[in-house]
């Protein structure tokens, strides 16, 4: 077998290099990359666009170390850190799931948190998951231009058990909220792209108008088989998405205002990115751009088509979209696909798929979009409403808050269920909280309808890894179940707030510290989007994801926490003041232990000694009078009355002395 | 004596009807917590001695987890298994934390209650000894201080003593075994002596140095072999925190988390001592350097004073609490309710004690000020954090000069009486 390879790769890499239009047939037992657009309107006025390359390598050991299409750092990452599955996602801004949906397979795969998130699952021994995890971190560090090696260290990843995936062993989850995203970290993610932006789809990403948009999430997910005893076959799929939401520039038409604000904007992509798609990448084994009108809009269309009596309610459906009565399409679609009636799907959304592969230079592809009528519609929501908040106020201790609103949509959902008896909507909370936000867990608080509630009655399983000062993050997961009719429900948790070391604090610590998004996710409840009943979907890399049953889940904000610094400035003086204070302490304290009676009264008795100016007086006055000198131990018992005789000298003299000064 | 008795008992009355005022007391203030918030005190809740981190604690130890698998609880295991089922009962209408509040109260009363007869111990003690010295003229005047109740009732009424109990710490259990291994001491008591200091040294480390005090006390007691009898003690005590802590990591978890936490002041929150400010703003490799001068400098102090003060162990006992309570690492005010507490058994012999009047006034101040500047540091954040270091600093001169002046005080006091009875021995030979 290798040495038919052996025989048949110069004629692979030949016919690789001077038919390269053809080696993707060629390559599709071996590696393949796909590119994809998916445009929406959104709508609040906005468009959704969502960019999805998907890169395939098989893992025959045919090529070496090398690849065609596939790029070589994510194989070198994936064989050297035994990845079994990872993601990696920038982002910037946040998801509105109220207006830009929650329940499709989009917002619940690319609705991600501020900043960066990085999960991996690795395929080693338990305990060198810790040791990939961190050389990962680095090497991603490198590979994105981000501070992604922040996540290397113990305090900023945790080990989720089943919060955050139902298959999580040797699962490391970790963010960072505060990370800028900017092009440096677009650039090496488009390097990884064959054609990188010079030519295909990836044409369209001008930086000023990605970054332009109201949310920008860049995604790179990867999925390796390698390490499966069953081999499934796949190898390593690499997929690349970068999902914006952007704000058409309204193209003013000369209608009233009044008009104009009920109008969705018409765009086109020149209009929203500023540039033209000028042909495939020609590595591409597809180069499709699809237009998705939501299931509700279409609802809305068909009820406005019947109002307006036009007969053929399936007209937009029909061949002759550019007839339509309520918008027009600029470029003819190759196919329109509806989709299939799922169980819980009233309204099937319609795809356009255009091909891009009939545009060339000379003749650009540009596709827009142009409503005739106004029309209103709302996405499909998540089951509740998420939001978190902090309480209380003041630097020491606080509240975490979530809050869960029922949307109009749990009702609906729910009717099925509620036939079978005892109806619960589970509620699974995944929640990463750093180390200086001390949780008390015991202080779990639920509210149901604004009413207090036993936690036993409504918490269903709970996992609680408390916080480790300076190891390790506090990590919550828990599923609750609440009765189906609930309106509103809440949970709250007390914290204290830490205080850390000066050297602990970033340089703008002012700002305050961030507690990662939640994750709240609703495990009954999951998402996908049939458009073809045969496999032909397996052609587009991005129906096939959207047939993929996905968990409903919402990201929660990131919340900002204050937390009080000392002063920066005086360490030196925190530093002295306090060692005096210690060695005044010992200093007086050891003076008055040292200090001894005997010795005191020995003290005395030396002052009350006759001085060395009075002894040589003595010895004087001895001589003088001719008396032999008294040894001056004996003057104390000897007498008083020689003392008595001295102090009257001294008292003589003195009044002399005071007589000359004075009268002299 | 039947003329003393009918003193006594209108002294003992005195004594019963305040005692059962500041419990009165104590109850109305628990009756309304909400409004006092004095749990979450910096000044009488350390992380040592919170009763919320031993709450959570509790509740880790009720999901069978390690009670200190976080770094929240710090505090011994068998003060969880005390008062760890008390915190989660509730009752409707009172507040939430009130069983756990009349331990403490409890615990108040039973150490006023010690005390009292520790200090009426130690005053015949101190008369006997005088009578031996022929100095009855003193002995008089002492009548009419009765050191003990004083203490008992310094003690009782203290702010600090109330605060620390209506606060929910866990202080007024510590003194309380404090309290049992001088009482046992002075008593001659020796398991109960034994039962306290092994008591308090598991559940704050640092009375591990009021061995030498209790020893001394107990030094002219029966002939019984002492130090095998505490390390007996402690290896019980050892054996029942193994059988509590064992299913959840054994006891090494147990001394790395309770006394490691202390040795290394690893929380730095703020508190009363001047230990959390310094450990935040020093460099990082003089760390290391600075915990052991920090925690051998109550160490460095220990014999000093035992030699010069050896025979006053009760008086050792106090300024080596004193001391502790100033140098620890997480104090409380529920440390110095303890020793302002003793200074009351010296009410006569330190009534000489220089800057008495200085020390009460720096005391009343140091204890308005620090909740004001705690609350513009962090409430209002219109202060900094050096405003309640400037505080904190205060107190610990303060203590200082305590200590020093009440040790040379003390020594002065001795001196004294030794010039009065040498000059009598003269006198008598003259």
């Amino acid at each position: 077998m290798a040495l038919l390879f052996l025989l048949l790769r110069p004629i692979l890499l030949l016919s690789l290099f001077y038919f390269a239009p053809i080696s993707q047939s060629q390559s599709a037992a071996g590696e393949d990359f796909s590119e994809e657009l998916l445009l929406r309107p959104l709508p609040d006025r906005k468009v959704l666009a969502h960019f999805h390359f998907q890169s395939r390598t098989p893992h025959s050991t045919s090529n070496g170390r090398h690849h065609h299409l596939f790029p070589k750092a994510v194989s070198q990452l994936v064989q050297k850190f035994h990845v079994k599955e990872m993601e990696l996602s920038f982002t910037q801004g946040r998801w509105n799931y109220d207006q830009w949906g929650g329940f499709d397979p989009i917002s619940s795969n690319n609705a991600k948190p501020p900043g960066v998130e990085l999960w991996a699952v690795f395929d080693v021994h338990h305990e060198q998951v810790d040791d990939s995890w961190k050389n990962l971190t680095h090497a991603l560090s490198g590979l994105f231009c981000a501070s992604i090696n922040f996540l290397e260290s113990s305090t900023t990843y945790s080990a989720p058990d089943w919060g955050f995936r139902p298959d999580s062993g040797s699962l490391r989850y970790g963010s960072l909220p505060r990370e800028a995203v900017c092009t440096e970290n677009l650039t090496p993610w488009l390097k990884l792209l064959p054609c990188r932006d010079k030519a295909g789809l990836s044409t369209l990403m001008d930086r000023p108008s990605i970054y332009k948009g109201f949310y920008h999430s860049q995604r790179l997910h990867l999925t390796s088989s390698k390490f499966e005893p069953e081999g499934g076959g796949s190898g390593i799929v690499l997929e690349q998405t970068l999902t914006v939401v952007l704000q058409p520039s309204s193209q003013r038409t000369g209608r009233s205002y009044s008009h104009e604000t009920n109008l969705q904007p018409s765009w086109s992509l020149t209009s929203i990115f500023g540039r033209k798609v000028s042909g495939r990448c020609v590595l591409a084994k597809s180069s499709i751009v699809y237009l998705q009108l939501d299931g509700s809009l279409v609802a809305e269309l068909d009820s406005l088509q019947k109002e307006n009596k036009i007969s053929g309610a399936d007209k937009y459906i029909s061949e002759g979209v550019g007839r339509n009565a309520c918008f027009e399409v600029s470029v003819k679609p190759d196919r329109v696909l509806e989709e299939l009636k799922g169980l819980e799907k009233k309204n099937p959304s319609v795809l356009y798929e255009f091909s891009v592969d009939k545009y060339n230079e000379s003749r650009p592809f540009d596709l827009g979009l142009t409503w005739k009528v106004p029309v209103a519609w709302s996405c499909q929501k998540a089951p509740l409403h998420v939001s978190r908040f902090l309480m209380g106020s003041g630097n020491e201790r606080g509240a975490i808050a979530v809050s869960l609103r029922s949307t109009e949509l749990t009702d609906e959902l729910l009717h099925t269920e509620t036939s079978e008896g005892r109806c619960k909507l589970e509620v699974k909370v995944f929640q990463v909280v750093p180390w200086y936000i001390k949780v008390y867990f015991h202080t779990l608080q639920v509210y149901v309808n604004e009413l207090p509630q036993a936690v036993s009655d409504v918490v269903e399983k709970m996992r609680v890894s408390p916080s480790i000062d300076k190891v390790s993050p506090g990590v919550m997961e828990m599923i609750l179940k609440f009765p189906c009719g609930m309106k509103s429900a809440a949970i709250t948790l007390d914290f204290d707030k830490g205080f850390l070391h000066i050297d602990e604090y970033p340089p703008d610590a002012n700002q305050g510290f961030d507690i990662p998004s939640a994750i709240i996710s609703f495990p009954n409840f999951h998402t996908s989007m049939q458009f073809l009943k045969d496999d032909s979907t397996d052609k587009s890399a991005i129906l096939s994801k959207f047939k993929e049953n996905s968990a409903i889940l919402a990201y929660t904000e990131v919340l900002l926490v204050p937390l009080t610094t000392p002063d920066f400035s005086m360490p030196y003086n925190v530093i002295t003041i306090t060692c005096t204070v210690c060695a005044l302490y010992f200093g007086s304290l050891l003076n008055v232990l040292r200090r001894r009676v005997g010795e005191e009264e020995r003290l005395e008795k030396k002052e009350k000694e006759p001085g060395l100016l009075r002894q040589l007086l003595f010895k004087l006055y001895a001589k003088i009078s001719g008396r032999p000198l008294e040894p001056v131990e004996s003057t104390s018992t000897s007498s008083s009355s020689s003392r008595s005789k001295l102090w009257f000298i001294i008292l003589v003299a003195g009044i002399a002395v005071f007589w000359q000064v004075y009268y002299g | 004596m039947e003329e003393q008795s009918t003193k006594p008992t209108k002294k003992h009355r005195r004594f019963w009807t305040w005692l059962t005022a500041s419990v009165l007391f104590r109850l109305i203030l628990i009756y309304f917590p909400q409004n006092l918030n004095l749990s979450s005190r910096p000044e009488v809740s350390t992380p040592l001695t919170s009763l919320r981190r031993l709450a959570e604690g509790y509740w880790l130890k009720q999901s069978s987890m390690s009670p200190y698998a976080g770094s929240m609880y710090h505090g011994s295991p068998l003060l969880l298994s005390l008062l760890g089922p008390l915190t989660v009962q509730r009752i409707d209408g009172l507040p939430s934390h009130l069983l756990c509040s009349l331990v403490f109260v409890a615990a108040d009363v039973l150490n006023s209650l010690l005390i009292r007869a520790t200090g009426q111990t130690l005053q015949i003690a101190y008369r006997q000894s005088l009578k031996s010295l022929d100095l009855d003229m003193i002995s008089e005047t002492m009548e009419t201080l009765p050191s003990g109740d004083i203490a008992a009732l310094i003690y009782l009424w203290n702010p600090f003593t109330i605060a620390a109990c209506v606060g929910l710490s866990t202080s007024p259990i510590e003194n309380l075994a404090v309290m049992l291994a001088l009482y046992g001491a002075c008593k001659r008591l020796v398991p109960l002596a034994a039962f306290g200091w092994v008591m308090a040294t598991h559940l704050s480390l640092y009375p591990i140095i009021l061995v030498i005090p209790i020893i001394l006390l107990l030094g002219n007691g029966p002939d019984t072999p002492r130090q095998l009898f505490l390390l007996r003690r402690h290896a019980y005590v050892l054996l029942l925190c193994g059988v509590s802590v064992k299913q959840y990591g054994g006891l090494w978890e147990m001394f790395t988390s309770m006394y490691g936490f202390i040795l290394t002041v690893q929380d730095l929150s703020p508190n009363i001592g001047v230990l959390w400010y310094f450990f935040a703003e020093v460099f990082d490799f003089f760390r290391n350097f600075f915990l052991i001068v920090f925690q051998m400098n109550i160490l460095f102090m220990i014999f000093p004073l035992a030699i010069r003060l050896h025979h006053r162990p009760c008086f050792l006992a106090f300024v080596y609490i004193t001391i502790s309570s100033m140098l620890k690492s997480y104090p409380s005010v529920g440390d110095s309710a303890l020793y302002l507490g003793f200074l009351g058994w010296f009410v006569y012999e330190l009534s000489e004690m220089k800057f008495s009047f200085f020390l009460f006034c720096v005391y009343v101040g140091v204890s308005l000020l620090s909740p004001v500047m705690h609350n513009l540091w962090i409430w209002r954040g219109t202060g900094n954090a050096n405003f309640y270091f400037a505080t904190a600093m205060a107190y610990a001169c303060l203590q200082i000069v305590l200590v020093v002046e009440s040790v040379s005080g003390m020594l002065n006091h001795d001196r004294k009486l030794r010039n009065l009875s040498s000059a009598k021995l003269q006198d008598g030979k003259s």
